[in-house]
């Protein structure tokens, strides 16, 4: 008992339901059916092939995200500024794939490749001041997050980039695409092939099917490869559990928390390298607040234990409830406060979910204290 | 066997059960203590002995068991209650506010107040001083806790217990962090507790202070009550034995040095402290292959950051010599690579990353050798084949402990993980720092092997500790570290406890003890800095110690095999005969030893009222 309870897979499933459970005690409360609406929020996640296909779009991001942030807890750091190092991504990603006109794969990766560099650096930065300063990282990058909003703002207003007529940069060149089949699918032997499978027309046919997901799963199976299994994560570890064991030992601390932090940026700006590239439209727009898909990376992280595998099966569960909330909205009535309201709870529970070996534990001791008693009642003469 | 209750004990536990979980802490255990007695509880580390106190202060709630103060039946449910019942306990690690005056911790949580709501200081100030009138418990009221001594500091904890109206006290370990003349007062103001008819439970794992100040010792073992007997009827090997369940030796076994070329050389080092103010200053040591030099002082007194510039954790001035190669203000990597192995004191925090197995800490320096990590990659079949090795070795319990949290193994295991680790980097220096801090009787002779070991094997051994035992007993030198620079070194076995705990505490020890190290470098240099020292200390009037240092300056420079003995009989012709304080006999030195006489008959006189006092009171009460 104790020891399934110890499991974090068995942990977060329990977090889930606790959430779920929570929240239609809220939609009960603000008027709302709460077994109905549960169901239509699970249907509008799953219920067709264009849904599964839109929840995995929309997940991609955030699954990137969530391994950045889960990559630095593993090595000690809160990466609070994955929100920055994502704008910053999709910034230099659009600047990049807007003005590149190379062939495919070339151009694919030299866009990718920047946005990952310029997040690196961006995180590395924060990771510098750390290392070198002891500022702590979270001041930093609330900090950066902010500076890469405005930057990203003024560059969409800088004549060279805006596209007139709208409040965002010229997209990027369908050269960089890296949607599965984009002229294909359009084409008449595209659409011909696609009306004659129904699935395939749904999914492929009516949503951005794009390379990040797989990209994000052999990102996390990478990371966790490094970080178990190679002299650096060892290192990288090393510091982050305990960073004054790690300097004893003559392990370069400093560098080791630098090389977290990009690593950690770089898997936000790669998954902002494949948002631009992989889903219309294509391109950035003046913000006035922060899509939060870094922040939403932190509560992935969380409720995954900061396991990349993990993070995947998490992110998919984020924007699944994202998704699947705008349809609650639209055929209940709900507003999307709600939905938030949901996510928040199961990642509360997450929060809270140590607590539940410690209560477990606590069950146990009250099982054999009166396992004893009974004994001791069956046999009085043990106590002199 | 449990006593009958009565009101003759100040405190009765009576079938104490205590459960972690599955994991029984306590079983069945009895205490029973007399009022106005000292009451040692001995057991070796995770004995259960601090769970027992625990229980008794409510920290712990019991799963069976009753407790009687007076002879009353009491529950205990928190430590509000404890002292309620006039429960006070002195935690091992004090619980001070650093920054506050030794009167605002007294009152903290009590303070009396006028009105009902203004804080009255003047009053509380007058409370502490009552108090300390009282028991003779000697505190500056007004000094800020930071700015006085481990020992004032306890002491300051002590009358916190009392000014909550404390009958019973528990004391935690209360030597481990004190100086001999410390350790003395406290016995001094624990008599005088009892003589005031309050009753004293120490918890300890240290024989001998049971013998110097307890009356009855209860020895509890792996949670069991084992036994329960007046101290003057056991000696020190008995009790030992019933710790550990079988008989223990107590002094290490060794044979003489035999000190070869000198491996670490550290010359005229400063280094900073986090004040910025110099906590090492002209620091000089030479520590040879295939000896161990103990370095005895009062915590404080530059140990730490002598230990943190030879791991380069932080900068200094001057200079480290490890085998001819200079690793002062590089990395700590430099210095491991270059033959040094460290045992932190603070096995917890420098030592281990709790959260790794125990084979990925058995490979903490070792990973990122090509043979553990080829191209990169961890090689987890050595790791594991490697660790294996280590934990039958140095007989790591649980033997399956390997993929397992090295934070779950209790302290002795996991420093002999960290000692297994050290050891297998073939160092040519090792340090060890405390490292037998917090460890059992078995434990530490187990550690203690270990350096001896290492030693015959030709490693230069450096042994830093605050436990003077353990330096005289360990070393083949003492170094005696005073405010940041070597006070004085001494040989093994020519001084006692006594006059160590004096030059720690900054004084000198007149007569010659001279580091045989210094005198027989094969250079015309050293041959002229011995000369130099001659010189200077003919200036300074010691006709007797220039004699001496000239004869060794006149010595053949050239001293092949084993270049310590020669000269040591050399230099110190009364190094022979068991020295106390009588060196070259002076004037001053006289009155000194006449002084120290006076202070020991005036103590055995204390004793002697004493036990007079004791006897009428037994008397009284048959």
């Amino acid at each position: 008992m104790k020891k399934i309870l110890s499991n974090p897979f068995v942990l977060t499933v329990i977090a889930i339901i606790l959430g779920f459970v929570v929240a239609s005690i809220i939609l009960l409360l603000a008027g709302y059916p709460p077994v109905e609406s549960i169901r239509t929020l699970v249907e509008s996640m799953l219920g067709r092939p264009k849904d599964i296909s839109s929840v995995i779009i929309r997940s991609t991001p955030i699954i990137f995200t969530g391994l950045g942030v889960a990559f630095a807890i593993k090595t000690g750091l809160f990466n609070i500024g994955a929100e920055g190092q994502y704008v910053m991504g999709c910034v230099v990603a659009t600047m990049v794939g807007s003005m590149l006109d190379f062939p495919k794969p070339v151009a694919v990766i030299m866009v990718l490749a920047s946005a990952m560099l310029v997040s690196a650096l961006y995180a590395g930065f924060v990771g510098f001041l750390k290392a070198k300063l002891g500022i702590h990282e979270v001041i930093t990058s609330i900090m950066l997050n902010w500076i890469a909003l405005y930057f990203s703002n003024w560059v969409c207003g800088l004549d060279f980039f805006h596209k007139h007529g709208t409040i965002g940069m010229y997209p990027v060149n369908p050269c960089t695409y890296t949607m599965v089949l984009p002229a294909w699918k359009r084409s008449e032997e595209g659409q011909a092939f696609l009306a004659e499978n129904p699935i395939l027309k749904e999914t492929l046919g009516r949503t951005d099917v794009n390379i990040g997901f797989l990209a994000a799963v052999i990102a996390a199976i990478l990371i966790t490869y490094l970080l178990n299994s190679t002299r650096k994560g060892f290192e990288l570890r090393a510091v982050g559990q305990n960073i004054h064991a790690a300097r004893f030992a003559g392990i370069n601390v400093n560098r080791s928390i630098v090389h977290a932090m990009m690593i950690s940026g770089a898997l936000c700006g790669l998954g902002a390298g494949f948002y631009i590239t992989g889903q219309s439209p294509h391109t950035v727009a003046t913000l006035s607040a922060f899509e939060n898909v870094g922040f939403n990376g932190l509560s992935v992280a969380f409720i995954a234990f900061s396991s990349p595998i993990g993070c995947i099966f998490a992110g998919l569960l984020f924007g699944g409830l994202l998704y699947g909330g705008a349809g609650l909205q639209s055929k209940i009535g709900a507003p999307t406060e709600i939905i938030n309201i949901v996510i928040g709870v199961i990642v509360f529970f997450c929060a809270l979910s140590y607590l539940i070996p410690r209560f477990a534990e606590r069950m146990e001791a009250a099982r054999i204290s009166k396992q004893r008693r009974k004994k001791m009642q069956d046999q009085p003469d043990v106590h002199p | 066997m449990a006593a009958e209750v009565s009101s003759k004990y100040a405190v009765q536990m009576h079938g104490i059960t205590k459960r972690f979980g599955s994991f029984y802490a306590l079983t069945d255990v009895d205490l029973d203590v007399e009022k106005g007695t000292i009451h040692s509880i001995l057991g070796e580390n995770g004995a259960g002995k601090s769970t027992l106190m625990n229980v008794l202060y409510g920290m712990y709630q019991a799963d069976e068991g009753e407790i009687f103060i007076n002879g009353k039946k009491v529950d205990i449910k928190n430590p509000t209650a404890a002292i309620a019942h006039g429960i006070g306990m002195v935690h091992q690690h004090f619980m001070l506010v650093e920054n506050f005056t030794v009167t605002q911790n007294i009152v903290l949580g009590s303070e009396p107040t006028s009105a009902g709501i203004g804080l009255n200081m003047k009053k509380a100030r007058q409370n502490v001083l009552d108090i300390v009138k009282k028991y003779g418990l000697e505190v500056e009221p007004d000094k800020l806790i930071r700015d006085i001594s481990v020992g004032m500091q306890q002491r300051v904890e002590i009358l916190k217990a009392l000014y909550r109206g404390a009958e019973i006290l528990i004391l935690d370990e209360p030597t481990a962090v004190l100086t001999e003349q410390e350790i003395d007062e406290l016995l001094a103001i624990m008599k005088n507790l009892i003589k005031d008819g309050k009753t004293i439970i120490i918890i300890t794992h240290k024989l001998k202070e049971i013998q110097a100040s307890s009356d009855v010792c209860t020895i509890i073992r792996r949670g069991q009550y084992i036994d329960t007997y007046p101290v003057k009827d056991v000696t020190e090997d008995d009790l030992a034995a019933m710790m550990v369940g079988h008989p223990v030796n107590l002094v290490v076994e060794k044979t003489p040095a035999k000190p070869q070329e000198v491996v670490l050389d550290i010359r005229n080092l400063y280094v900073k402290n986090e004040q910025g103010i110099d906590a090492v200053k002209d620091f000089n040591l030479q520590v040879r292959a295939g000896e161990i030099v103990g370095i005895a002082g009062i915590d404080g007194n530059g140990q730490h950051e002598l230990m943190e510039a030879v791991n380069n954790l932080k900068k200094c001035r001057g200079k480290i010599i490890l085998d001819g190669q200079e690793i002062q203000n590089k990395t700590p990597k430099y210095g491991i690579d270059h033959g040094l192995a460290t045992i932190p004191a603070d096995r917890h925090k420098d030592g281990l990353v709790l959260g790794f197995s125990v084979y990925e800490n058995a490979i903490l320096e070792k990973y990122r050798s090509d043979d553990f990590s080829p191209g990169g990659k961890i090689d987890r079949k050595k790791m594991r084949s490697f660790t294996e090795d280590l934990i039958r070795a140095y007989d790591v319990r649980p033997e399956d402990c390997g993929p397992k949290q090295a934070g779950g193994l209790s302290g002795g295991n996991q420093q002999k993980v960290i000692i297994g680790r050290e050891i297998a980097q073939e160092p040519k220096v090792l340090i060890a720092i405390q490292p037998t801090r917090g460890l059992d009787v078995g434990a530490i002779e187990n550690v203690h092997k270990m350096l001896v070991r290492e030693r015959d094997k030709g490693v230069a051994v450096l042994l830093i500790s605050f436990e003077l035992d353990e330096v005289m007993n360990v070393s083949d030198r003492i170094a005696v570290i005073y405010d940041g620079h070597i006070q004085q070194i001494f040989p093994h076995g020519t001084v006692d406890n006594r006059t160590l705990g004096r030059v720690m505490a900054g004084g000198k020890v007149e007569g010659d003890f001279a580091d045989p190290s210094e005198v027989p470098e094969k250079t015309a240099a050293a041959e002229a800095a011995a000369a130099e020292t001659a010189a200077e200390e003919a200036a300074a009037g010691e006709t007797a110690a220039a004699e001496t240092a000239g004869a060794a300056a006149e010595l053949p420079a050239g001293t092949e095999e084993a270049p310590g003995e020669p000269a040591r009989e050399g230099l110190v012709p009364a190094a022979e005969e068991p020295l106390r304080e009588t060196g070259p006999e002076s004037v001053p030195d006289m009155l000194r030893t006449l002084a120290d006489m006076q202070q020991s008959l005036a103590q055995m006189q204390q004793q002697l009222a004493d036990m007079q006092k004791h006897l009428v009171d037994m008397q009284g009460r048959q």
